[in-house]
């Protein structure tokens, strides 16, 4: 069986900015399945984490909601990214990358490639 | 910014009180919905779709949980949880809180009052931008130990010159007869160069202040007044810029008008009250001619430069110094030790009152935290009664220092709310306390309660409540579940180890009470020598009042310019004097002689036989008074004779001087017939012609200060003072000596009458004050600790009550119950005053400068005071010693 593994602080939120930037405005549910698709159940979260997270977003001015109809005409939340969500998504994409970058050097390293 | 918009939509949702719980739910119940649907579509059975789905889903209350506390500030939301609680319980216990409060009112109260006072005066005296940049400058003899001897113009223009200061002025200070306002008065002004308010950086109200490029020799005849005089003189008359005064005998035109609050940062009370300035160059009449030796009687104050400090203008300045007494070795000669000092202006305004200040500070704070150890203990005995609560709040989850948190909000209301008490009684009691004030109290500022005093009353109040929170608090965070809960229905006896705390609350008590008590014991012993020291002259039915003969600036006009012209008007004033009703005795001086008015007046003295072993001279107190003085003031002569009709205008010069001068000057040797000149450019010799007693009569504290006296009739000085003694009728003296000088001359203001015991009470009116005050803390201070033991006994009696009873029912005597009781407060009392007694030793030395006649370790003071607080702490024990002597076994045995 596969090891499900937490989530990073942090990441659950770049998870979503990114999710929103590829499919546009969507409500929390789809955003949970998405997030578990591209995952490929290897993450161990309860879909209702989801919502302080989006919360949190939200105060701080990266997503938008608003109420709409969802795909079998019931009242949902819709979540949007901002600009600022998406200068966010980029600053942090970057950042990620660049980590990631980092420790996998350091991972590649042998002990013969030392001078 | 991410956070920040975070934290403020935080906010928001605090104080709108917005809970969006329904979006919550309406969320979750949809996205539930969303995941059965699909279940379903998986082909599971209705109730395991959603059953499944709630499982994916998770807690939910776990996660309304986090979506809250991301909605809002815990931390606000527990703190406003806490202070509702607080509140409910205070109300339930009114007596409590009331007593509290009322404790807390009175030391937040009075800490705050004199940190306003502190506030106004040592740590913001002036009102100008950039006050540390003020400097006042003082010219020192070292050589002879004479100290701000007076610039000269070049030197002042050296000065100006050095690069060191923006501005530098000289200020003098005088008073002067105001004609042409409303009505003739006599004001207090200052003399200044036009650089003066460039100096301080202050704008007037009105009109303009002077050019600071004014390069007029002489008085430039222009005023700049005050708002008072303004308003009290020329009824804030709109039109005042450009109107004509008469200053003495000459015409003066109005500038401008300072705003209202401004005073001038004098270093007496009289410069600080100056309501006049004008402007010279001090290089022409009425000023000698301005040659490098020729220092005049001013002052100087200056500007630095932005960036430099007093210390390092000050070592610039000694540079200058050095350079100058090279340059001019004729002028400074090495052996007067030349120097000029740096002090910051504030230094100088605020003088010798810090320590007096200081002092207060310490005793009001002591007084506070007195009142903290009394609300401590209430809270303490108030704890035990809360056990359980405690204990069963613990038990339901609440986690320690979550009831440590409350506790402590609790306390801090309690403080905030006597803060605020305590500021509002202040505010109603305001005009009543600042006219206690001396004034004297170097203060430039109103007393205002002002931002800074409110937040200081603010921090004061937290503080104090988590002083007094902290045992409290401590004691609920580490109580014994189990223990409290087993003890059922007995749960509000208090722990061996609560007993234990406030003992050591009431021995702390005790000894800064001890600590306050000798304080203001020592002050009251000092200012009570003070008061019984021999004055060495008789104040009794004397008064004085003072006259002033105008200076016009063009010296070829004063119609008393010389002795010879002086001289028939004191005589004509000495005879009517005497026909005054009721007057038995009369004499005149220079305003100088009176007694204990702080106008000191150090003349160089040049004596025969000396004066060449130091070109620079010595210098005493002068004073010019007729021989009359001697006997109206009742300083008797010891040697040689007074002044006779004979020592005429005339006549060659003659003294007469006190003991403490010819002591100085001419130890072992009969000081009669010494000569002497007084004043550096003088050429006649002054015989001494008598030796007279020592009196106070410059300060009380110092009994022998040197002064020499010159005959009213062979010298020429301006300001004058008329004494009487008899039986006088002090408010009818004014008018009367007012229209006697004015049937001799016209136009001679008279001014300032007062009793010489009014004077002499008037030069106490500072030491008076904190004496009282502090006395007044003290007295709070033991009312306090005697209501701290009360309370300690008390709870002890109450807790032991069972015990007694069973020692009484098994035959003990009552006096051995009250033994007891009595020998438990005593033990605390004298724990508490033997570490008191360290303490008083510590704070008496400190304040070893305020103290007269009296050392700091003086025995009476210590042993008095420590008992009167023992028989104090034994009585206020005597009441539940007597209830426990009267505890009836039966009862207390039927109790259990």
């Amino acid at each position: 069986m596969k090891q499900k593994t937490d989530v990073p602080q942090g990441t659950l939120a770049l998870m979503v900015l990114r999710t929103l930037d590829v499919l546009g405005p969507l409500h929390g549910y789809g955003m949970a399945r998405r997030i578990e698709q591209i995952s490929g159940d290897l993450l161990a979260v309860n879909q209702g984490t989801l919502y302080p997270v989006l919360l949190r977003l939200e105060q701080e001015g990266s997503i938008a909601s608003d109420w709409g109809a969802s795909e079998n005409n019931r009242r949902a939340r819709f979540y949007r990214l901002t600009a600022a969500g998406r200068q966010q998504l980029l600053a942090e994409t970057r950042n990620w990358e660049q980590t990631t970058a980092l420790v996998t050097r350091f991972f590649d390293v042998k002990a013969e490639d030392l001078p | 910014m991410k956070f920040l918009r975070r934290f403020l939509a935080r906010l928001t949702n605090f104080f709108t009180g917005r809970q969006s719980d329904r979006r919550l739910r309406e969320e979750m119940e949809e996205h539930i919905a969303l995941q059965t649907e699909e279940n379903l579509r998986a082909g599971m059975s209705a109730a395991e779709a959603r059953r499944q789905a709630v499982l994916k889903f998770g807690g939910v209350g776990t996660v309304r949980e986090e979506y809250h506390a991301e909605q809002g500030i815990p931390f606000f939301e527990n703190v406003v949880q806490d202070l509702r609680f607080a509140l409910r319980m205070l109300a339930k216990s009114p007596g409590f809180a009331a007593v509290t409060i009322l404790t807390m009112a009175l030391g937040i109260g009075a800490t705050t009052a004199i940190f306003s006072l502190v506030d106004a005066t040592l740590l913001h005296p002036l009102r100008c931008p950039h006050p540390e940049q003020l400097v006042r400058i003082e010219a020192d003899l070292r050589g002879i130990g004479a100290q701000d001897v007076g610039l000269s113009i070049p030197e002042l223009q050296d000065l100006q010159r050095s690069g060191m200061f923006q501005y530098v002025s000289l200020v003098g200070s005088g008073s002067v007869n105001l004609t042409g306002s409303d009505q003739p008065a006599r004001i207090q002004f200052e003399p200044v160069t036009p650089a003066y308010f460039a100096a301080l950086g202050v704008k007037p109200e009105q009109g303009r202040v002077f050019d600071p490029n004014d390069k007029t020799p002489g008085f430039n005849l222009e005023v700049v007044i005050t708002d008072g005089l303004w308003k009290r003189a020329f009824g804030s008359d709109p039109h005042i810029l450009g109107k004509n005064l008469r200053l003495d005998n000459d015409l003066y035109s109005v500038i401008g008008v300072m705003p209202p609050g401004f005073r001038d940062p004098g270093r007496t009370p009289d410069e600080r009250n100056t309501d006049l300035w004008a402007a010279a160059g001090f290089a022409a009449d009425p000023a000698p001619p301005p040659q490098r030796n020729t220092r005049l009687t001013l002052g100087a104050m200056a500007r630095l430069k932005p960036g430099l400090t007093v210390a390092g203008a000050q070592s610039q300045l000694n540079v200058l110094v050095a350079s100058l007494q090279r340059q001019f070795p004729a002028d400074y000669p090495v052996e007067s030790g030349w120097a000029m000092q740096l002090t910051p202006l504030k230094e100088s305004v605020v003088g010798n009152v810090r320590q007096s200040l200081v002092v207060l500070l310490a005793a009001v704070g002591m007084v506070l935290l007195i009142g903290c150890v009394n609300v401590a203990n209430l809270l303490l005995a108030r704890a035990s009664a809360r056990q359980r609560e405690m204990a069963v709040r613990q038990a339901l989850g609440a986690a320690r220092w979550r009831l440590v948190r409350q506790l402590l909000t609790e306390s801090i209301l309690l403080a905030l709310l006597g803060g605020i008490t305590g500021i509002g009684i202040l505010l109603c009691t305001k005009d009543v306390l600042v006219r206690m004030i001396p004034e004297s109290l170097p203060r430039l500022n109103d007393i205002t309660i002002s931002l800074s005093v409110l937040l200081f009353a603010v921090a004061v109040s937290i503080v104090s409540g988590i002083i007094f929170g902290l045992a409290p608090a401590f004691q609920a965070g580490r109580l014994d579940l189990a223990h409290t809960l087993r003890m059922e229905g007995r749960g509000s006896r208090g722990s061996r180890e609560q007993i234990g705390t406030r003992r050591v609350l009431v021995v702390t008590e005790f000894a800064l009470s001890l600590m306050l008590m000798i304080a203001a014991g020592l002050l009251l012993r000092s200012f009570w020598d003070l008061c019984r020291a021999p004055l060495g002259f008789n104040p009794e039915n004397v008064m004085a009042v003072h006259l002033w003969l105008p200076i016009p600036n063009d010296p070829k006009t004063d119609i008393y310019g010389t002795p010879a012209q002086e001289a028939p008007l004191v005589r004509e004033l000495m005879r009517r004097s005497r026909q005054l009703p009721g007057v038995q005795e009369a004499a005149m001086g220079r305003d100088a002689s009176i007694p204990l008015n702080h106008v000191p007046d150090m003349t160089p003295l040049i004596l025969e036989g000396r004066e060449t072993r130091t070109k620079e001279p010595p210098q005493v107190e002068r004073s010019n008074v007729t021989a009359e003085y001697f006997h109206l003031l009742g300083i008797p002569l010891l040697r040689g004779r007074l002044f006779s009709d004979a020592d005429n205008e005339n006549a060659p010069q003659v003294a007469v001087v006190n003991q403490a001068f010819a002591r100085a000057w001419w130890p072992g040797a009969d000081a009669v017939g010494k000569r002497l000149k007084v004043g550096r450019l003088s050429k006649d010799w002054v015989t001494v012609i008598g030796v007279i007693a020592d009196a106070r009569t410059e300060s009380l504290a110092n009994p022998s200060v040197p002064q020499i006296y010159l005959s009213l009739y062979q010298s020429k000085p301006k300001e004058l003072a008329i004494f009487l003694r008899g039986q006088l009728d002090p408010s009818a003296i004014p008018d009367q000596v007012r229209a006697m000088v004015q049937s001799v001359n016209p136009e001679l203001p008279v001014y300032g009458a007062q009793t010489l015991d009014d004077a002499v009470s008037l030069s106490l009116a500072e030491k008076r004050f904190s004496m009282e005050m502090v006395g007044c803390f003290a007295a709070t201070a033991l009312l306090l600790a005697a209501l701290g033991i009360y309370g300690v006994i008390s709870y002890i009696v109450n807790e032991r009550s069972h015990e007694i009873g069973i020692r009484l029912a098994l035959g003990a005597k009552r006096g051995r119950i009250l033994e007891m009781v009595l020998r438990q407060g005593l033990t605390l009392a004298i724990a508490g005053a033997a570490l008191g007694l360290g303490g008083a030793l510590i704070v008496s030395h400190l304040m070893a400068g305020l103290l007269y006649g009296v050392t700091p370790t003086d025995p009476v003071t210590f042993i008095g005071v420590t008992l009167v607080l023992t028989a104090v702490a034994l009585a206020a024990c005597c009441i539940p010693a007597r209830r426990a002597m009267r505890v009836d076994p039966l009862v207390a045995l039927r109790y259990e």
